[in-house]
């Protein structure tokens, strides 16, 4: 079987390059960037492939706040011909128990759906949501996170810690209530949280959290593991000279990022 | 129907933005209230329901996590005093843009030209104030009245039952248009009339060829059989004024121009342009015979050259300087968002890859009383970062480096340099990507946004000082999203090959950009009624010159229209055919079927008369300081480092998107805390090749206060040294120059107009010489010549004012080098001599002194230098490397050690110098040509072998200590400060 991987582009995405070229070096066998036009126009269904990427960028400009235009186009546009939404291959590729991966304003994206945190396996229920940092500003720095052993999520699978860039100005992330922050913890839900160099303990300390995101919350999954979202770019570092300190020490070639790629593809090819 | 739709955070929330706006407040205006919350309003104009504007309320315009909604009533009363901040009629409105697909998407339908959403902003403020501080914070942080208008009331007057009533800005549409003769058949009085109430900025002269052309027999004639006035038309003279501005045309460029120097010697020089700068290209084309990379120089939206067999790299530098005075913002997004279709309408199109900008402002610490229609330097700063904020991170272009410059001469205007480099495939099918042509027949297309009065006259008003009738529809704002979804569209229509030419609709508009196109085929046809618009009744030369944003024109072969035009409705971009490309000779508009314009494509482009005008060299001696070398250098070095030209700019970097693409291998920040100041930046635009793009750039305004020949000078070696610092070699590097000057041409209210012509012809006597030396060719370049303020008798001038910027290609970017020391133990170097050039520096401008002694570039030795550097870099000998600029040596050292998170123990008695001495006068000289470099011990005699024709010393060493350690001349120790001091000093001015 080959491995495919989507990723979808247009009206404001844009790191959808390095997300397709961290999915060809994990191994998947088709890589397609597909312009949104082409799903609302049915050329293109998300059937045809494994693993949904939702990848960085703006959008719609975040003007109505951070992906919320695109998640209205998920929801309302019609697929030409047809009274289907993209909502509706959404939820098919879900039940059909496929990978979804959102980094950035595609977290935002899953998270203003209802895609996650998915409580019961209700896809269509926004819970959380990822909002202005607390500084008020866009921040481009690198990160360190720690990965939660206990979370089902298949992407972080044997990562302890990652070292990412979060370039984002909406990314503190919020429950609706105690109860929904409270079983996304007791869930396992929580995937990555930002902390200190040392990884040991979850930070709120600014800039290691650089947000304010409630318990440090970088990355959450649904419960089946299988659908992913996170702040930090992890396709940002796919080679040693992305890492900022390269110059000086030795790292692996192979940037850290693209663990979560490869541990998408393994499952794909384990699970078929 | 009007619906008022009021979104704010749950009361119970932090509002982050509101918060922010708190403590600007507080900060720029000393106004300190409790507390500020921002409720953003809806104002939906259409035939929705009540019903339905609920749906919306609850879906795409509230986050129902965190915000709370009202509907056509107040969503919170608990404040003292509110603000609303709207936009005038015809302001590009990008959030209500989306607001309004949004409906559209919702209700899967399409609405009306006259439903529309608009946005404002509330802002409700708790604390105890006046009237006159709210109307104050309104007026000088949180609008600008020239694009918005705001109102204000207090908690007593508003009736929390009712609220604010809805505004709608809409712009009331002339039911018809018109087009206007003119009679130019008048007295020079007369024409000069004409020219300066219609913002056309042209010369006496310039009217005058243009009447004597129209007055033609000839002309008449042909005018006749086309059925047109035989007096000029408005659309004609507008299209004219905008392709012969200043702006357009480069006219100073071009002059011929008298030049007598210091000793009475005159030369003629036949158009600047020609002679130095494209002069000194073609020579250093001639001479790298085969290994010459310039593929495209000069002639198209901007440079190209050879990346490798199978890429070109394009790069081009714009400056907006203008309406980013008038609107940092506005002025600044369109800005960057302008010069992005720079490189995109470049040959055949190339793919955006990185920013780089540079910024010139006043001290956003001025504390002096603004001249009228200035806004104060902060506001300026903030509104310029924001500005570039969302419009290079929205478009998903890295913004890899940059810079910002502070004098307070400044004020007047502010200087916006944005830049774009792109890359592209060498072939696009069969047909070179770097060439284009627009045959006969080909029909024009124009697609992106669509036409409105915003930016008209753009063109011929940056082409004048800034002055109190300065036009407000001058000023646009930029909406990357729109330009984001064309340039996906348009990526694709080129991969498949459905267009012959591209160019963007930039200053002048469509009257540039297809009068240029036009000059290919040889003439063409435009029937401008079809051109879309934003609103009706816009006059025909309205339409023509209008410089509204994210257009591009095409030239299409009929054979691929139906192609080209399905696939933007597909991909949502609005794509229009307005006329076609002949071989007519003419440049020929109809307006609903009769000739509006109908002028000789010869005359348009080649009638403009040449100026003569007349540059005078008589240097400038300035006092010599006298002041004594201060007892404890430690605390001089601390204010060095707080200087605002040397000081960290993390804050603005952090808020630039530096690493979308995932090409990044040499951030703007670096070291042992990603902190520390890069040289210059390295990407990798071909994620599978090790090949890296070297971006730097060199701006040193405040030696042309003693002469612009050592400015440009400097301003070059600078750009070049720092591509060398981090890896990049003579061999591959190409430049591109952009001049900022104030008015060079003598009048009466330009007395001095002379010497600042003549500090216009050595700067670029200097860029001939010193390129041709180190062979960095120019390959495109910018000039914006009335950087002048003058209203009532204040005139504020900037100084002269050079970018360069380097491109150019490492061939393998392991090999990179970063500024930060890396071991104790290491060895560290000083490259190149210091001497006594302290004229212009920071350190002297510190006491309040320029000085005479400029820092001289050697260029000759210096491209020795630079070979062997790149060489041992090359060989990996070099552990970190850092070039010394502004604030010299003493500067230089302090960062390489907080960078780095080590001591350093230096000797001075071991730097090479010349004429020096006194400690602080070799700590702080800006000699040019010079790097600090570490190694490792054991590389020192490769290392030496390596630089042996060059001069250089090893000066001190890396210490486990967290101490800058400096030992003077004399042998006593100058300079004993913890590192992170020294690191305090040097962020703490712009931490905000």
């Amino acid at each position: 079987m080959q491995a495919k991987a989507i990723i979808i582009s247009g009206n404001g995405t844009n790191c959808e390059t390095e997300t397709a070229y961290a999915c060809k070096l994990a191994g998947f066998e088709v890589v397609d960037i597909v312009h949104i036009s082409k799903l609302l126009s049915g050329e293109i269904r998300l059937d045809d492939y494994h693993f949904l990427n939702l990848a960085g960028g703006f959008l719609d400009g975040d003007d109505l706040g951070a992906a919320k235009a695109g998640v209205n186009r998920f929801l309302h546009a019609r697929l030409e011909n047809s009274q289907d939404k993209i909502e509706d291959q959404l939820l098919k590729f879900i039940s059909d128990g496929k990978l979804i991966l959102g980094i950035c304003n595609g977290f935002q994206l899953m998270v203003k759906l209802g895609l996650l945190p998915g409580f019961k396996n209700n896809y269509t229920k926004q819970k959380t949501t990822l909002t202005f940092n607390d500084s008020g500003r866009f921040e481009n720095r690198w990160v360190y996170l720690k990965a939660n052993p206990d979370s089902p999520c298949i992407f972080t699978k044997n990562i302890h810690s990652i070292y990412l860039p979060v370039r984002h100005g909406e990314g503190k992330f919020v429950t609706d209530s105690n109860e929904t922050l409270e079983k996304i913890k007791s869930k396992q839900h929580i995937s990555l949280q930002y902390c200190e160099e040392d990884c040991l303990e979850p930070s709120m300390k600014y800039p290691y959290n650089p947000n304010g995101s409630v318990d440090a919350i970088a990355g959450i999954c649904d419960e089946s593991g299988l659908l992913f979202g996170l702040m930090p770019h992890p396709e940002a570092y796919l080679h040693y000279t992305n890492h900022p300190h390269w110059t000086r020490k030795s790292l692996p070639e192979e940037g850290a990022g693209l663990k979560l790629f490869k541990n998408a593809f393994s499952y794909i090819k384990k699970h078929g | 129907m009007i619906y008022r739709i009021e979104v704010g955070f749950k009361p119970q929330l932090k509002d982050a933005l509101g918060e922010k706006t708190r403590q600007r407040i507080y900060r720029d205006l000393n106004i300190l209230i409790d507390s500020v919350r921002i409720v953003n309003i809806y104002t939906v104009e259409s035939n929705l329901s009540l019903e339905q504007i609920n749906l919306l309320s609850q879906g795409p315009y509230c986050d129902h996590i965190i915000q709370n909604y009202t509907i056509n009533k107040p969503l919170y009363t608990d404040f003292d005093w509110l603000i609303e901040v709207g936009f005038r009629p015809g302001v590009t409105d990008n959030v209500g843009k989306t607001a309004k697909e949004a409906i559209e998407s919702f209700f899967n339908t399409n609405l009306t030209r006259n439903e529309n959403v608009y946005t404002s902003t509330q802002y409700l403020l708790k604390g105890e104030l006046s009237e006159f501080q709210v109307d104050t914070i309104a007026h000088d942080l949180l609008a600008n009245t020239l694009i918005q208008k705001y109102t204000i009331m207090s908690r007593n007057d508003f009736n929390p039952f009712v609220g604010l009533k809805a505004y709608i800005p809409k712009v009331i549409e002339k039911a018809k248009a018109t087009v206007s003769e003119i009679n130019l058949d008048v007295s020079d009085e007369e024409l000069i009339r004409i020219s300066k109430d219609g913002i056309l900025a042209l010369t006496l002269e310039e009217m005058k060829a243009i009447k004597d052309y129209i007055g033609s027999k000839h002309v008449k004639e042909q005018r006749l059989s086309v059925g047109i006035s035989q007096n000029i038309t408005d659309v004609e003279l507008e299209a004219l004024a905008q392709t012969w501005s200043e702006h357009c045309k480069h006219k100073i460029f071009n002059a011929i121009i008298e030049y007598i120097d210091d000793k009475g010697n005159t030369c003629t020089i036949d158009s600047l342009f020609n002679t130095y700068i494209k002069g000194s290209t073609k020579v250093i084309r001639e001479s790298k015979g085969k290994d010459d990379f310039c593929l495209s120089v000069f002639k198209d939206n901007a440079g190209v050259i050879k990346f490798n067999h199978d890429y070109n790299l394009v790069f081009k530098i714009e400056t907006h300087n203008t309406p980013s005075a008038l609107d940092p913002y506005g002025g600044a997004i369109t800005g960057i968002v302008g010069v992005n279709r720079d490189p995109f309408g470049t040959g055949l199109g190339a793919k955006l890859i990185f920013n780089t900008d540079v910024f010139c402002f006043a001290s956003p610490f001025y504390n002096k009383p603004l001249p009228p229609r200035i806004f104060h330097p902060k506001r300026i700063f903030e509104g310029v970062r924001e500005g570039v904020e969302h419009g290079g991170n929205k478009s998903g272009i890295p913004t890899i480096n940059g810079c910002i410059v502070f004098d307070d001469r400044y004020l007047g205007k502010p200087l916006v340099y944005c830049g774009t480099g792109g890359i592209m495939p060498r072939k696009i099918g069969s047909k070179d990507s770097h060439l284009k042509i627009a045959y006969t027949g080909d029909l024009i297309v124009m697609t992106g946004g669509r036409i409105g009065k915003d930016g008209i006259h753009g063109a011929t008003f940056s082409s004048q000082e800034l002055h109190e009738d300065s036009p407000v529809s001058a000023v646009q704002i930029g909406d990357p999203i729109t330009q984001k979804k064309m340039t996906d569209f348009l990526l694709e229509a080129r991969n498949l090959g459905l267009y012959n030419s591209i160019t963007d609709n930039g200053a002048g508009g469509l009257s540039s950009s297809i009068g240029e196109m036009a000059q290919d085929s040889g003439g063409c046809e435009l029937y401008i009624e079809k051109a879309p618009l934003k609103y009706s009744g816009l006059n025909p030369w309205e339409i023509l010159v209008s410089e509204s944003q994210e257009r591009m024109t095409l030239a299409v072969p009929p054979s691929k229209i139906e192609q080209f035009l399905d696939l933007a409705k597909k991909m949502k971009v609005e794509a229009t055919v307005i006329g076609k490309f002949t071989n007519s000779g003419k440049f020929h508009v109809f307006y609903q079927g009769k000739t509006v314009a109908y002028l000789d494509m010869d005359f348009f482009h080649n009638g403009l008369p040449k100026m003569k005008i007349t540059a005078k060299w008589q240097p400038k001696i300035q006092p010599e300081p006298d002041f004594p070398q201060p007892l404890d250098l430690n605390q001089t070095l601390k204010i060095m480092l707080s200087r605002l030209n040397i000081c960290s700019k993390e804050y603005v970097v952090r808020q630039y998107d530096h690493e979308v693409q995932g090409t990044s291998v040499i951030k703007p920040l670096v070291g042992k805390f990603n902190d520390g100041p890069s040289d210059a930046a390295v990407i990798r635009p071909l994620l599978n090749s090790m090949e890296g793009v070297v971006v730097s750039n060199g701006i040193c305004p405040r030696y042309s206060d003693i002469d612009a020949y050592h400015m440009m000078a400097n301003a070059i070696d600078e750009a070049i040294r720092n591509a060398i610092s981090v890896g990049g070699s003579l061999d591959y590097l190409a430049g591109l120059d952009n001049f900022c000057w104030c008015d060079p041409v003598k009048s009466e209210k330009n007395p001095d107009g002379e010497y600042k012509l003549a500090q216009l012809v050595r700067a670029n006597m200097a860029l001939y010489d010193y390129t041709t030396i180190y062979g960095v060719p120019c390959i495109s370049g910018k000039d914006s010549m009335k950087n002048d303020y003058q209203i009532g008798n204040i005139k504020i001038s900037v100084p002269p004012t050079i970018l360069y910027s380097c491109i150019g290609k490492i061939e393998n970017v392991r090999k990179c080098v970063t500024m930060d020391v890396k071991n104790p133990g290491d060895l560290i170097y000083i490259l190149g001599i210091t001497f006594e050039e302290l004229g212009g520096s920071e350190y002297f401008a510190l006491h309040n002194f320029i000085g005479n002694k400029v820092p001289n570039v050697d260029a000759k030795k210096a491209k020795v230098l630079y070979q062997s550097l790149a060489k041992a870099i090359n060989l990996g000998l070099v552990v970190s490397c850092h070039d010394c600029s502004d604030g010299g040596l003493g500067v230089a050292l302090a960062e390489i050690a907080f960078a780095g998170g080590y001591g350093l123990d230096i000797d001075l008695k071991t730097v090479p110098i010349k004429d020096i001495n006194r400690d602080d006068y070799l700590l702080f000289s800006e000699s040019a040509s010079r790097f600090l470099v570490t190694i490792k011990p054991q590389d020192k005699i490769m290392f030496e072998e390596l630089l042996k024709l060059n001069t250089f010393a090893e000066i001190g060493i890396v210490t486990e200590s967290q101490h800058l350690k400096i030992t003077g001349l004399k042998g006593t120790i100058l300079i004993n400060e913890n590192i992170q001091e020294l690191k305090d000093s040097w962020q703490k001015p712009l931490k905000w």
